[in-house]
């Protein structure tokens, strides 16, 4: 196998609100194809890192190339439309809008003013609705008001809304928070699934879940990089043990 | 046909509204009233364009602006200035000191027609003034707020401003637009007296088919993938922002689209009231909007037209025979209306007309077939 390119390539990244350094000279690779899951104890900058990434806030020093191209003075729709996906925290969708129409907005055409006026609802369109449905097992809640999906329903309606987008990089900011154990099998096995053609770079609390999932585990500290490596190598590490996984 | 009926008239609920609203408009008033009383609610009608503006950016924008006043002074002063000069002829300015020039710049020792003036010489220069000035004005205010990401109240403060300073800059211009008393004693339109009973006929048919025109296109435009856009946005700004779309330039555009609206009805307001003035652009009037919009329901296009003439016809009836009370009973009406139905007749009428509607429509379909001889309960059920 030849030395591949990242993808993601986040150089001496720093930013300070006030003085406090939230993120703190961080390097950070992710190569094509690559599921990497960031960990970290609260306030280790972990959210912080997708945010300048996808272009929500803005680095104060450092850069973040993206497919080679700098992002981080692009503006939010450029970065998304370079194939950056983000996944909020809470899940994050229109609660007033069908499934259906949550996807048809996500839907990467029709996205300036005018075209959106002329946007038709054509077959290549639903067809590739009700793909997406299906790998997030919405298909049979299509018509029903997103508002009315169960919480793990609503994290993968809103996982369906940036596969839809066919992202080059999708970036999960908790995606199993507050559900079951059996919709975390799902999930995995969906992220397993996903990361098949693209990269994805997620954030998550439960190790469980990590284990099932994770290619290579990135381990932040106060801003910093603490360990970065194979689950078994990140858990073993003893600084890990200290400040994030505890006894 | 099809997507015609669901998307200009917005399915059944939609094309039973405006049917109901061509009845009224075309119909109803016209037989009833005389020509004065039907003058005045052409009047209405025009402040309806504001409302149904209001609707489009408060209601769906989910932006509150304070200042479609300005837009609909706008469109009037345009549509004045090309009156005003028909009017201002050598023949019957001939006594002024220089004829030729409207007569209040005479009286401001004005000599000469002022350049931004002269293309209003033009009937189609005007036309398209009308709808691209506000169109204009109303993009750059949008895109300094909402490229800045400004919005909520203090967009609602900054269009309040705005319409402040305009009315301001009107009233202290007064060799240039008229002053406080506006543009007067305006006649012709094109050689066509407008002060004639059957223009004002004329002019209120045009009036009632524009409105008609105005709403069909806003429902186009929120059947589209836009106005699901405009939904997503009040509900998750930021979702909408990371998945792909410059949220800015869809409000600057509803923000632009309910500007060329309102200067429409400003417009029409000049021809069938025959003159403009700034008591229709500063804070009050814009104001009065919000509240028209509000009273009708702030997400119904066709709510808003029944909320400007339901307002507007109890502030002519009120204020006859109370009128030191009539701005606080306007005042204690958008509070009722916020506060008991934050959707307006609109919101009353989905909670009662439809079942009402839904009965009279099974009422009828028993009526016209013969009666069921076996199962009275299936059919008080369906009733």
């Amino acid at each position: 196998m030849t030395q591949e390119h990242p993808i993601l390539a986040v150089e001496d990244l720093t930013v300070s609100f006030d003085g406090f350094k939230a993120v703190d000279g961080l390097n950070f690779y992710v190569m094509p194809d690559e599921l990497r899951v960031v960990i970290g104890p609260n306030g280790a900058g972990k959210t912080t890192l997708l945010d300048m990434i996808c272009g929500k806030t803005r680095p104060t020093e450092g850069s973040i190339r993206f497919d080679d191209k700098e992002v981080t003075k692009m503006s939010e729709h450029a970065i998304v439309r370079a194939g950056v996906g983000r996944k909020f925290q809470t899940p994050s969708i229109y609660e007033n809008l069908s499934v259906f129409e949550n996807l048809e907005i996500s839907y990467p055409s029709g996205r300036t003013v005018f075209s959106s006026l002329m946007f038709r609802r054509t077959s290549q369109v639903t067809e590739r609705i009700e793909e997406v449905a299906e790998m997030i097992g919405l298909t049979d809640r299509l018509n029903d008001e997103a508002g009315l999906l169960s919480h793990g329903q609503k994290q993968w309606l809103e996982i369906g809304m940036l596969l839809i987008q066919d992202p080059k990089l999708l970036m999960l900011d908790e995606p199993v928070a507050g559900m079951s154990v059996k919709e975390r099998e799902e999930t995995a096995e969906l992220l397993n699934k996903v990361c098949k053609d693209r990269s994805v770079v997620v954030i998550e609390h439960d190790m469980e879940f990590v284990k099932r999932i994770a290619h290579k585990v990135t381990v932040l500290h106060q801003g910093k990089l603490l360990a970065e490596g194979s689950m078994d190598m990140v858990q073993n590490d003893e600084r890990v043990i200290e400040v994030y996984l505890g006894h | 046909m099809n997507t015609f009926y669901e998307r200009w008239l917005g399915g059944k609920q939609g094309a039973l509204g405006i049917a109901v609203l061509i009845a009224l408009i075309f119909i109803i008033m016209p037989l009833w009233l005389d020509v004065f009383r039907l003058n005045l609610v052409g009047k209405y009608l025009t402040y309806a364009f504001a409302a149904v503006s209001l609707v489009m950016v408060w209601g769906y924008g989910g932006v509150l602006s304070l200042g479609q006043g300005v837009f609909f002074g706008l469109g009037g002063y345009c549509m004045a200035m090309f009156l005003k000069l028909e009017a201002s002829d050598l023949a019957s300015t001939a006594h002024q000191t220089t004829p030729g020039i409207p007569d209040f710049m005479d009286w401001n020792q004005i000599t000469a027609l002022p350049t931004f003036w002269e293309p209003f010489h033009s009937l189609t220069f005007t036309l398209i003034a009308v709808l691209i000035v506000p169109a204009i004005f109303a993009y750059i205010i949008g895109a300094a707020m909402f490229k800045r990401r400004v919005s909520g109240v203090y967009f609602s403060i900054m269009t309040q401003a705005v319409a402040a300073i305009l009315t301001i800059l009107i009233v202290g211009q007064q060799g240039y637009t008229g002053g406080i008393n506006g543009i007067t004693d305006l006649k012709t339109l094109h050689g066509w007296n407008i002060n004639t009973d059957s223009a004002k006929y004329t002019l209120y048919f045009i009036n009632g088919a524009l409105l008609i025109g105005v709403i069909m296109i806003c429902r186009y435009v929120l059947s589209s993938k836009l106005g699901r856009l405009l939904l997503a946005m009040r509900d998750k700004e930021d979702r909408v922002r990371f998945s792909g779309y410059d949220v800015s330039n869809f409000k600057i555009f509803t923000f632009a689209l309910s500007a060329i609206i309102s200067a429409i009805g400003g417009a029409m307001f000049t021809l069938q009231v025959g003159f403009m003035s700034p008591s229709f652009v500063g804070i009050v009037p814009s104001i009065q909007m919000v509240i028209f919009a509000a009273v009708g329901g702030r997400m119904s296009l066709v709510g808003a037209v029944f909320g400007s003439l339901l307002v507007n016809y109890g502030k002519t009836a009120f204020s006859e025979s109370f009128p030191a009370l009539w701005l606080f009973f306007m005042g204690g009406l958008f509070i009722a209306v916020v506060m008991f139905f934050p959707n307006g007749l609109a919101g009353i009428y989905e909670m009662y007309g439809i079942k009402w509607q839904n009965r009279l429509f099974a009422k009828f379909r028993r009526g016209s077939s013969p009666p069921p001889a076996t199962t009275p309960e299936v059919e008080g059920q369906r009733g």
